[in-house]
């Protein structure tokens, strides 16, 4: 293993978020900050508890994943996108790492950035509603694997991509539709039975549901489960991943 | 000498059924300094790509140091230092970051002391701290150059390391790798400017159609294959040589002011003086004399003319 090789693309990763601190954090923030004083505060007020936790409450462990989600996606994209564009990935190529050391320089700092950001918004849903973590460890965990598994789906599409179009594709297209039909901000209990089939297949219920169970011991799919799906869902990338390496797909010629 | 970087039967056809490199076959010794010269698209950057792994060969193999280019990569990358044709840095990162960047890559733990030797001697210490997108043309060449050097390269490539720099800071270049060259370090230079070459290297190498010509020492080149001219201008034009000098193979240039003698390679030597006089006895009158040797520009544009 090339420990440097890896502690050196982490140290550059993190630096690039401390030039970019404005979008990658104050952004997110706002963006909750928005979403709970529309939804949890005004709407809200309105709606009654869901499984007996306020309504501000519930929606917090989606509105994280939300953002978590968007984040790891775009921040594992770009990191590995920009290079290419640039050019500099030359340096990589040329260099004696591994794709193993890569990915884990990348995917490790796009991960770290995610839970940071996800903690700050767990920091700052805290100042709008009443929060209680019953299983704090478990709710670690959650965060952690989803970073990492969606770090390392944003690197593969870092990879695919050809243009920016490309690399914003999936973090603007397809992650807030899952999101919000993931039941980020309801238990799909509320949803008619054919709805609650469909939303069996969306994968960010599995994430969204054992997130919120950490925080409230309330959950729509078992917990269990949740976690078994995560895993899944890090299996897949990380064949997908391998299958990339083994091939040295569009990296090189 | 023994080779530190050994080329055999290296072959690389990309997907579209272009062949970029036909079986190139070539030893680059320790401590020497190469110059490959040859046209656009001769296989030069494919080459350099495959050695420092950028790229994978389709056939044959490289070794670098005695490993194998493929299978122990992270041997011969150790190797290796590459500076890249193109201008390819982040904008946004500065002079020292990414020069410290590209020696953790390589797997060597910091060196503050060294990176600060590399960029004294680049000239860039002063612009350590600036933005890479603050900096001219040349700066950033000498960037890519210092990332290069960074983890102490045994090897280093030099993909048109002047291409659009301007005289000074060519002359500038050129003494850094002189520099490098009495640490023992080999370099290998690609390069379209000849008098770079000739400036420079120890051996030339003449790349074409994906194909080496000739690896052969710079002078024994210059001796194989330069000429000489013997040029006499003439104070009045001649329309025809005259006939007493046939026997010594001159030739008259196209206004007919001046004879023209050539020579070197075996060919025509030693008549210099036999030239003179017979001029002499003819009674032409000569307004100036002016030799001239054939450079490695003469000499590469009828290697590869040939071929073509």
């Amino acid at each position: 293993m090339n420990w440097e090789a890896i502690k050196a693309i982490y140290y550059f990763e993190m630096v690039r978020m401390k030039r970019t601190l404005l979008q990658s954090l104050i952004a997110p923030v706002i963006t909750t900050s928005l979403y709970f004083i529309v939804f949890g505060t005004a709407i809200g007020s309105r709606i009654q508890e869901v499984n007996g936790v306020s309504y501000g409450a519930f929606i917090t462990p989606g509105l994280i994943m939300l953002t978590l989600l968007g984040q790891c996606i775009s921040n594992g994209a770009f990191g590995i996108y920009f290079p290419k564009f640039a050019g500099t990935i030359y340096e990589i190529l040329s260099a004696p790492v591994s794709m193993k050391e890569v990915v884990i320089g990348y995917v490790g700092a796009a991960a770290t950035k995610g839970v940071i950001i996800g903690l700050i918004i767990l920091a700052t849903a805290s100042l709008f509603v009443d929060l209680s973590v019953q299983y704090p460890v478990m709710m670690l965990v959650f965060m952690v694997l989803t970073a990492i598994t969606f770090s390392m789906a944003g690197f593969i599409i870092g990879i695919w991509a050809d243009n920016f179009e490309q690399l914003n594709l999936v973090p603007m297209l397809v992650v807030p539709p899952l999101t919000f039909l993931g039941g980020s901000f309801y238990s799909i209990d509320m949803l008619p039975p054919f709805w609650q089939t469909v939303s069996h297949f969306n994968p960010v219920l599995y994430l969204v549901s054992g997130f919120r169970w950490s925080f409230y011991g309330i959950a729509d799919v078992n917990p269990v489960i949740s976690l078994v799906m995560i895993a899944v869902f890090l299996m897949i990338c990380l064949s997908l991943l391998f299958w990339i390496f083994r091939t040295g797909y569009r990296l090189r010629k | 000498m023994p080779a530190i970087v050994s080329i055999r039967n290296l072959q690389k056809t990309y997907a579209n059924g272009f062949s970029a490199l036909k079986g190139v076959n070539l030893d680059i010794e320790e401590g020497e300094i190469l110059a490959l010269l040859g046209p656009n698209g001769a296989g030069k950057t494919t080459m350099i790509s495959i050695i420092c792994g950028i790229s994978m060969p389709t056939g044959g193999t490289v070794m670098v140091g005695g490993h194998d280019v493929v299978r122990d990569f992270r041997q011969t990358r150790k190797l290796i230092g590459l500076v890249p044709q193109e201008l390819t840095i982040d904008q946004f990162e500065t002079v020292w970051n990414t020069v410290s960047f590209s020696r953790g890559l390589h797997g060597e733990k910091a060196n503050p002391k060294l990176i600060e030797q590399i960029l004294k001697d680049l000239s860039l210490w002063d612009k350590r701290d600036n933005k890479l997108r603050e900096l001219s043309g040349g700066m950033k060449r000498r960037v890519l150059i210092a990332k290069a050097l960074a983890h102490e390269p045994r090897i280093l490539f030099l993909d048109e390391p002047t291409a659009g720099v301007d005289v000074e800071l060519r002359r500038g270049m050129w003494a850094a790798i002189d520099r490098l060259r009495e640490g023992g370090v080999t370099v290998i230079l690609t390069t379209h400017y000849i008098e770079e070459a000739e400036e420079m290297a120890d051996r030339i190498g003449v790349i074409s159609g994906g194909e080496i010509l000739l690896v052969e020492e710079k002078r024994a080149l210059m001796q194989k294959l330069g000429r000489k001219q013997l040029r006499l201008e003439l104070k009045s034009p001649l329309s025809v040589l005259p006939p007493s000098l046939d026997a010594l193979q001159l030739s008259l240039s196209e206004d007919g002011r001046a004879i023209i003698h050539e020579y070197g390679n075996g060919v025509g030597e030693g008549r210099i003086g036999a030239v003179l006089a017979a001029v002499e006895r003819e009674g032409l009158s000569i307004s100036d004399v002016s030799t001239r040797q054939s450079s490695l520009e003469d000499i590469f544009v009828s290697l590869v003319g040939d071929r073509a």
